[in-house]
């Protein structure tokens, strides 16, 4: 569907549903580059399972307009006015890497609206590759090419998709490549290597948070994950082995299951 | 510091072709640890309770309900050729022909239009000829090389260009650059069929390809056991940039209003090729047989670069060959399309070579009634070396008008070289061309 936020068009996924004002919100924020459809595997269980789903398009990427935010913290800022403007209260926030850093802040700054905080390959401070975020910055498709084999694990290039039929390495690089690479990649990668108060922010988290985190994940590696969730007090961790950081396409099953488990018992809908 | 030593920055590291060919698609640790691909020769799938089963039937999650849909052992195929194309999704068909009819019924509905090349296998002319209009689709072919011929017949109500890369049987090439900028800035998407070349030879979605259809069947299997086929997106093409698709982009009813552009985006057509098609057309691959495709593809690069050099030898064998009128092969420099060639097919131009014998339709009877090694038989891309005389054999049901627009002559003879000895292929056809010339020198006498 489609609102505005900040007078500038917005594209959320619904999940193949009607959005329900009656039912509890979650709201998916994407990685770096990234758009709503790396969420269709988990978003569509929700939406037929008593919840209204927005898988956003950040600004200037997928579907909405504008121009992508410079900062996390204006992205922390922006997912707030979301809840807004489709006239929530609250919600709760499931980020995958990038969207972790996202998820994180708004959580930080806006406690009373964010009920359960879940989060993806997540890690307390994303900093980039110097030569990677130089590629996205210059727009070098060279840049999609090298996240797609660093997020994927060794298992992942190999394929197996949950879903038959779709080779995921190359499904995840047309979604980088969907809007100029420079204009939506470079603005994350480098928005992800200023930010530094993610571990900070983590301390603040007092709502009942899950990290999903892989084995083989060397974008936000095991022990960087769980250097983050030790600062939240009562977080969970669930670990997928044999898995990369795209684990929410890699794995998308196992991924859904604990996501599931997790939002089911404490963000549950009475729909 | 020498060149050899500066810092080149990082490098991908993602499996390469052939390595691709071996194991894209499969996790051995997923099956049991089977190291070969298992056959699920199987019809159905266990469900886990009803909720699984609801997810499923919603698309809410990936797996597998029927193998009309889908099935483990085919899926692993799809995502192959996929990984190999350079493409987000496949799916696999019953046969080539049900992937080109299955790719045309998701993108059209009654009353639209295609553009198509002339130059097509005989059974594909007349699904766009005969069949189509049946659906309420009408075509207009246009010859390979008019490339302008395909932005004039190009209508309000057009929905995609369609032609063969190298046309059969004549080998003319379609400037598949040129021509996706034409489709494009109509708004359409351009489908080719790559049977010919296999991704080895050329990967039409890095020249402009919305999508891609296989006949499986023919150079990807390459042991002439299985009939297979294929359609695999390239992911790049925007289905929402106008209103010509609203199969795709509006709500469908088939699964409660779900948008395939907007759920699905680069997977979007793939998905509702599944979803739609395969459960009301159910053109399904048996498991048995995308197995054996799947053991062809294992040594496609293999096989390909021997079919390709073999071909550039029998090219030199006919044209200086006193028996043959004409030779028509990408790689000939004189070759109307040889420069494009290059460009679009740069490891190798194939092994269908199209050439006239020298006495017509009799002369060509007597070649292909008496040659002991190649077969005589309706299909290319095996292993073996085949020949045929189309205008009595594959394209037979056309008119005399269609055969000549077609680009087929009476003289000609499709040949597709096989990877046997280059010696044993040449000293099979001098016995042909012998019987071919025999009745001349009765005749003279």
């Amino acid at each position: 569907m489609k609102f505005k936020v900040n007078g500038q068009e917005v594209f959320a996924s619904t999940g193949g549903r009607p959005f329900d004002k009656n039912k509890p919100l979650i709201i998916f924020v994407h990685g770096s580059g990234l758009t709503h459809m790396t969420w269709v595997l988990q978003t569509r269980y929700f939406a037929f399972h008593g919840y209204s789903v927005l898988a956003l398009d950040l600004p200037g990427h997928g579907l909405s307009s504008g121009k992508s935010l410079k900062s996390i913290e204006d992205m922390a800022d922006w997912i707030s006015n979301v809840i807004d403007a489709v006239g929530y209260k609250e919600a709760s926030l499931v980020g995958h890497s990038q969207g972790c850093l996202v998820t994180i802040e708004c959580t930080a700054r806006y406690p009373d609206k964010i009920k359960t905080l879940s989060l993806m390959g997540g890690a307390g401070a994303i900093p980039m590759n110097p030569d990677l975020l130089a590629l996205a910055e210059n727009g070098d498709p060279k840049a999609v090419d090298l996240m797609m084999d660093w997020a994927h694990g060794p298992a992942g290039h190999f394929g197996g998709h949950p879903v038959p039929g779709l080779y995921h390495i190359n499904t995840g690089g047309m979604l980088a490549k969907s809007r100029t690479i420079k204009d939506t990649l470079g603005v994350d990668f480098r928005a992800c290597d200023n930010y530094k108060n993610g571990f900070e922010a983590a301390k603040k988290i007092k709502i009942p948070t899950l990290s999903i985190l892989a084995t083989d994940d060397k974008m936000c590696p095991v022990k960087e994950g769980r250097k983050l969730a030790d600062l939240i007090e009562g977080s969970k961790v669930d670990i997928i082995d044999n898995c990369g950081h795209m684990m929410l396409l890699e794995e998308a099953d196992r991924v859904l299951k604990v996501l599931k488990s997790f939002i089911t018992t404490n963000y549950p809908s009475k729909n | 510091m020498s060149d050899n030593n500066k810092k080149k920055g990082p490098e991908t590291k993602t499996y390469k072709f052939d390595t691709l060919s071996l194991h894209a698609g499969y996790q051995p640790h997923k099956n049991a640890g089977s190291r070969q691909v298992p056959i699920y020769q199987t019809t159905s799938y266990l469900f886990d309770d009803v909720d699984h089963a609801a997810a499923l039937f919603n698309l809410e999650r990936g797996g597998h309900i029927y193998s009309r849909i889908s099935n483990p052992t085919v899926g692993v195929l799809e995502e192959r050729v996929a990984s190999l194309e350079g493409g987000t999704a496949a799916l696999a068909t019953s046969s080539g022909m049900s992937a080109i009819f299955l790719t045309v019924m998701t993108l059209c509905e009654a009353g639209d239009h295609l553009v198509v090349s002339s130059q097509l296998y005989g059974g594909t002319v007349n699904l766009f000829r005969l069949t189509l209009p049946k659906f309420g689709i009408k075509c207009t072919f246009v010859k390979p090389r008019d490339t302008e011929g395909f932005k004039k017949a190009i209508q309000k109500n057009t929905k995609g260009i369609f032609g063969e890369l190298v046309g059969n049987p004549g080998n003319e090439l379609m400037n598949m650059p040129e021509i996706s900028k034409i489709a494009h800035e109509a708004g359409i998407p351009l489908i080719v069929d790559a049977t010919y070349q296999t991704p080895y030879l050329c990967k039409p979605f890095e020249h402009g390809a919305d999508i891609v259809v296989h006949s499986l069947t023919k150079w990807m299997a390459g042991h002439g056991s299985s009939m297979a086929g294929i359609l695999v997106e390239g992911g790049n093409f925007d289905w929402m940039q106008n209103d010509k698709f609203p199969t795709m982009t509006k709500p469908y009813e088939g699964y409660h209003g779900l948008s395939f552009a907007e759920e699905f985006g680069p997977t979007a057509f793939t998905m509702k090729a599944r979803a739609e098609g395969m459960r009301d057309f159910g053109p399904c691959l048996s498991p048995q047989n995308a197995w054996n495709v799947l053991q062809g593809i294992e040594t496609l690069s293999v096989r390909m670069k021997k079919h390709c050099s073999n071909a550039e030898e029998m090219v030199k064998y006919l044209l200086a060959h006193e028996s043959v009128a004409w030779v028509s092969h990408p790689s000939v420099p004189d070759h109307p399309d040889h420069a494009l060639a290059k460009k679009l097919l740069p490891n190798g131009r194939g092994s269908m070579i199209a050439f006239g014998i020298k006495g017509g339709k009799d002369a060509g009877v007597a070649f292909i009634n008496n040659v002991k090694l190649a077969s005589h038989l309706a299909n290319v891309g095996d292993t073996r070396t085949l020949v045929i005389h189309p205008a009595s054999g594959t394209h037979s049901q056309m008119d005399e008008a269609t055969l000549k627009f077609a680009g087929l002559s009476h003289d000609m003879i499709r040949l597709s070289v096989g990877i046997e000895d280059i010696d044993d292929i040449k000293n099979d056809f001098e016995i042909g061309f012998r019987a071919a010339r025999k009745p001349r020198l009765v005749s003279n006498q």
